[in-house]
């Protein structure tokens, strides 16, 4: 196994069904909210198959980054590019995963992941298969016909995770997805995300502020400054998913220079704020 | 340990419940007592008629047909002036709600119309509209209008921005977001605009039937004050409650089914 930090390269992908599948380049990427700048220049691609993960400080702009490589932000320069193909059962590309979970409310949980497959070409009966099928996957068949208010944390972001695989992904945006659980069910449905990522070989960019996450899922790590954003390291973790251990050395070196990369940055942000920066 | 206190609870009150006994027996409880005051003769029938003397006007208008014709006519009245102002009014809080380039106008008009009191705009109405129905249908139309703008305008601007950009990142079509995410989630404002505008509407029928017309609740209840016929005052005016309790029955009732998932 290896543990490098440099720039971003391709590594071996993670091996999942989806192999040979898309992956992600940004260039050039500037964005500013009127006259305040949030990302300045980033350049890095995402590997098919491999799970990317961005750590940065409160505020450097992840989640506006995340918005803009999944089209939800109109960055103000630059580009995102969908390297390869799409599988031809991929109802849409790029799909996230809301850290507030974005369940509809008047819905219930079948009907939440229904909803995104009724506007696709995929008939009712296949429709209804395919709902009962990632229910039954994110262990939901009992909750089938619960209304959101009903579930606990967890499960509210098990629904989430099913309606994203109900489209077949080729990247999967994640936003913090357990950052509104408590620690408990953040280490069940972490591990549940590990299975899930190696089971539809989807590309993965996840965003965490939680460092132990980041070295159990992430492939390629970037590490963001603070704001305006850009990206500071890129780390990679070589070591398969499934054969990661929480105790293992190389991990927690990795875990341990994330932090000294990050709380360099809060302790800058902290000296510009005493000088009324 | 001799220096012990007991902790004293303090945490009650502040928690009304609901006892449906308790309502229905003040009801009853005050109409017996108003027809008790009457039947002993402390206060004069010829002012406030009685409860017994108004069942018994209520009884004779329906037995002779005429309050089937003065309610009908108020019904079709509330119902075409309601659902025009309604549709309209949903129509364009929505529109308001989702386009930049309706909603500075749109708001502009609306801010300046809205207080205007409808009831002052019916002699000009019957200018515009005639003496007949058309004026009173549009004053109620008017009336429920800007309510169910300003409603739903609030409704759609409440649907939380979240949803709105999961169904987009899921590529849901305009249509689907309009009526999946933003009418369902706008929707518990707009019902509780209905319980405005339902009134509103009865209140306006009442006001435009006693300007101009000698069929409808409105037009009944002045003509029995004219005569000084309290029964018959009465009758009307229980009748319009009753409508306006049916009303708000049914509103209850969708309310109960269409916000079950909240
Ligand atoms: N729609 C918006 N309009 C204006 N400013 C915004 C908008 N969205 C985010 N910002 C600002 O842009 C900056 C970056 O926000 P962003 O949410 O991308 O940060 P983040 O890294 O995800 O932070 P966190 O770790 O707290 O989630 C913040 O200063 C935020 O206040
Ligand atoms: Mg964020």
């Amino acid at each position: 196994m290896s543990v490098s930090a440099g720039g971003a390269q391709r590594g071996v992908g993670q091996g999942g069904v989806g192999q040979g599948g898309v992956g992600l380049c940004v260039t050039g990427l500037h964005h500013a909210f009127g006259d305040l700048p949030v990302l300045d220049g980033l350049d890095f691609s995402v590997a098919p198959g491999e799970v990317t993960v961005i750590v940065g400080p409160s505020g450097c702009g992840k989640s506006t980054l995340l918005g803009i490589l999944g089209g939800l932000v109109q960055p103000s320069r630059g580009k995102v590019t969908l390297q390869g193909t799409p599988a031809a059962d991929c109802l849409n590309p790029l799909t996230f995963v809301f850290q507030d979970f974005a369940l509809v409310p008047w819905r219930s949980v079948a009907g939440n992941v229904s909803l995104v497959l009724e506007d696709t070409p995929l008939s009712r009966k296949d429709r209804q298969t395919r709902v009962a099928d990632m229910l039954a996957l994110a262990g939901l068949s009992a909750f089938a016909d619960a209304w959101p208010r009903q579930l606990s944390g967890g499960m509210r972001q098990r629904v989430g995770i099913a309606r994203a695989l109900a489209v077949r992904p080729a990247v999967l945006l994640m936003d913090e997805p357990l950052s509104a659980l408590d620690a408990q069910t953040r280490g069940l449905l972490l591990e549940e995300f590990v299975g899930l990522i190696a089971r539809t070989g989807a590309t993965t960019v996840y965003v965490t502020h939680n460092l132990s996450e980041a070295t159990r899922l992430g492939q390629q790590i970037l590490v963001m400054g603070r704001r305006p954003g850009r990206v500071r390291a890129v780390l990679r973790i070589d070591t398969p998913l499934a054969a990661r251990r929480a105790d293992d050395p190389a991990l927690q070196a990795v875990e341990r220079s994330l932090w000294d990369l990050l709380r360099a940055d809060a302790a800058e942000a902290d000296r510009e704020l005493s000088h009324g920066g | 340990m001799a220096d012990e206190t007991r902790v004293a609870f303090r945490g009650g009150g502040y928690a009304p419940r609901r006892v449906a006994w308790a309502s229905a027996a003040t009801l009853i409880g005050l109409i017996a007592l108003w027809q008790a005051l009457a039947s002993l003769g402390w206060v004069s029938t010829a002012f406030a008629s009685s409860p017994v003397a108004i069942a018994r006007a209520l009884g004779q208008l329906g037995a002779s047909g005429e309050l089937w014709g003065h309610v009908s006519a108020s019904l079709r009245r509330l119902a075409i002036g309601w659902v025009i102002g309604t549709a309209s009014g949903l129509v364009v809080g929505v529109a308001l709600g989702l386009y930049t380039l309706a909603r500075s106008p749109g708001m502009a008009v609306v801010s300046a119309l809205f207080p205007i009191p409808k009831i002052a705009l019916v002699p000009l109405f019957i200018i515009w509209f005639g003496i007949g129905e058309g004026s009173k249908i549009v004053t109620l139309a008017f009336g429920v209008f800007f309510p169910t703008v300003i409603n739903t305008l609030a409704g759609v601007d409440g649907v939380p921005r979240g949803l709105i950009r999961m169904a987009q990142s899921f590529n849901l079509r305009p249509w689907s977001i309009l009526t999946k995410i933003v009418l369902p989630g706008a929707l518990p404002a707009i019902l509780s605009g209905f319980r405005i505008t339902t009134s509103t509407a009865i209140i306006l029928l009442v006001a435009a039937e006693m300007i101009g017309a000698d069929r409808g609740i409105g037009a009944f209840v002045l003509q029995a004050g004219n005569l000084y016929d309290t029964d018959n005052l009465l009758a009307g005016i229980v009748v319009l409650s009753a409508i306006g309790l049916c009303v708000s029955w049914v509103l209850g009732r969708l309310e109960r089914a269409w916000l079950r998932w909240r």
